[in-house]
């Protein structure tokens, strides 16, 4: 026998089922009055710093179909790189953003829809800088654990080819499917980033 | 004071794999490819925070945060525990959002397909940071076991529904809890995703017979563990190492 190490296990996932919006939204499914507004639903104010950008996509299964019921959540950094997250230790971000968005997809197309500024860069733990992104979790009935991704940028092709994560793709052909194309032809530009669940075109998710 | 590193990696065979076929939504949803492993950087290891002030008084109580001149019906319950990480060191400031059926069975959603009558009074949400120890508590009632379009006539057993939202996007967890006692969970599809029975029992609230308010309230107690976070004894790096 050896001394115990004491380590707790991770209390095990379940499948956030497809209810999840009573509890994480319920304003967006007509269950008014509980609380006023949504967590995360409003990102920007007129006070926050950084480039306005508009993020759409949808979450597609393996049959090709936009999933319904899923809930889609992002963490980022400010304009200038940095987080508003007391783990931050290289300085205070804009006070004006939290940096969090949570969104029922729409019930009938499966959009989501997140109106945020473009973040700065963030530093990869040996120092160089990673191009910059967004971390994406994604949850919906028949997904048994939380799905990380992230999304960059389609406009920043040089930071992109440097990233330190992306570097790390060995099928090189996948990158794609996390860098999200720009569309200038709206104002703020908005950026497309359909996330495929399986499939050729299956999107790379993280294990972090 | 050491300085602290990354988050422990994920135990993958605790947890449910994706792939999981008598749950039928999971075969189309589950990715195919290995997932990519990524060290924690800072963009893993932060989150946002909530602060208290953002909640109202009613949010932990889902007996009368919907009530439409009553309260809800059914058997009431007091559902209550601590958010620890794998250390066993509470963890404060923590957001648990919770939401389940009500005592019929029945949700409060649109594409809910079930006879069981809506409870005018019950709504199904709620939510609470946790305190200075990481303790957490709420009221509702005991929610109705339901079926379910799965195979031809599956049951989900009584539970009720969680989102942890830790100090870092890497603690981020969705779970479900179940009740002690309860036969239902053992012929559950959606409990069988996970692999270990004694996973399974960590999703088990036991009855808490010393808590439960006189002439008021069943209690049941039901502890949440995030992932726990190396410490850099020697290390003198940035952190997101």
């Amino acid at each position: 026998m050896v001394q115990r190490l004491d380590i707790l296990k991770e209390t095990p996932s379940q499948t956030a089922g497809p209810y999840v919006h009573i509890g994480a939204t319920p304003n967006a499914i007509d269950i008014a009055g509980v609380w006023q507004t949504d967590l995360g639903s409003v990102m920007l104010t007129a006070e926050t710093t950084g480039e306005r950008i508009v993020v759409k996509g949808r979450v597609i299964d393996g049959a090709g179909r936009p999933l319904t019921d899923a809930l889609v959540e992002i963490w980022q950094a400010d304009a200038a790189g940095l987080y508003n997250s007391p783990q931050e230790p290289r300085g205070t971000a804009d006070r004006h953003f939290v940096g969090w968005g949570r969104q029922a997809v729409d019930r009938d197309t499966g959009e989501f829809c997140f109106a945020t500024i473009k973040p700065g860069s963030v530093p990869f733990g040996d120092g160089r800088l990673m191009a910059p992104h967004i971390t994406v979790w994604i949850v919906a009935r028949g997904i048994n654990i939380g799905l990380h991704t992230r999304l960059y940028f389609g406009d920043e092709a040089v930071a992109n080819a440097g990233d330190p994560v992306l570097l790390r793709i060995e099928d090189r052909s996948r990158i794609a499917t996390l860098v999200a194309p720009k569309d200038l032809s709206t104002d703020p530009p908005t950026y497309r980033f359909d996330i495929h669940l399986q499939g050729p075109q299956e999107t790379v998710f993280f294990d972090i | 004071m050491t300085q602290e590193g990354s988050y422990y990696q994920r135990d993958r065979a605790w947890h449910p794999p994706a792939f999981t076929p008598q749950y039928k939504t999971s075969v189309l949803r589950s990715p195919q490819r290995p997932l990519l492993s990524l060290e924690n950087t800072l963009s893993e290891l932060t989150g946002p925070v909530f602060g208290h002030g953002r909640l109202g008084p009613l949010d932990n109580d889902l007996i009368t945060n919907y009530a439409h001149g009553g309260e809800a019906i059914g058997q009431r319950l007091v559902v209550h525990g601590r958010v620890l990480d794998e250390n066993g060191r509470g963890l404060p400031g923590v957001l648990v959002e919770f939401w389940q059926a009500n005592a019929g069975g029945r949700y409060r959603h649109h594409k809910e397909g079930y006879r069981a009558a809506l409870d005018p009074n019950f709504g199904g949400c709620g939510r609470y940071i946790t305190d200075p120890d990481g303790g957490y508590h709420f009221r509702t009632i005991k929610p109705g076991a339901y079926p379910w379009p799965n195979r031809v006539n599956d049951w989900r057993p009584a539970h009720i529904h969680f989102s942890v939202f830790g100090h870092a996007f890497a603690q981020r967890l969705v779970t479900q809890m179940y009740f002690e006692g309860d036969p239902m969970i053992w012929q559950c599809p959606i409990v069988a995703t996970i692999p270990d029975r004694r996973a399974i029992e960590q999703l088990i609230a036991a009855l808490d017979r010393n808590n439960t308010t006189p002439m008021d309230s069943l209690a049941y107690k039901f502890d949440i563990v995030l992932r726990g976070r190396r410490s850099t004894f020697f290390e003198n790096r940035p952190e997101g190492n």
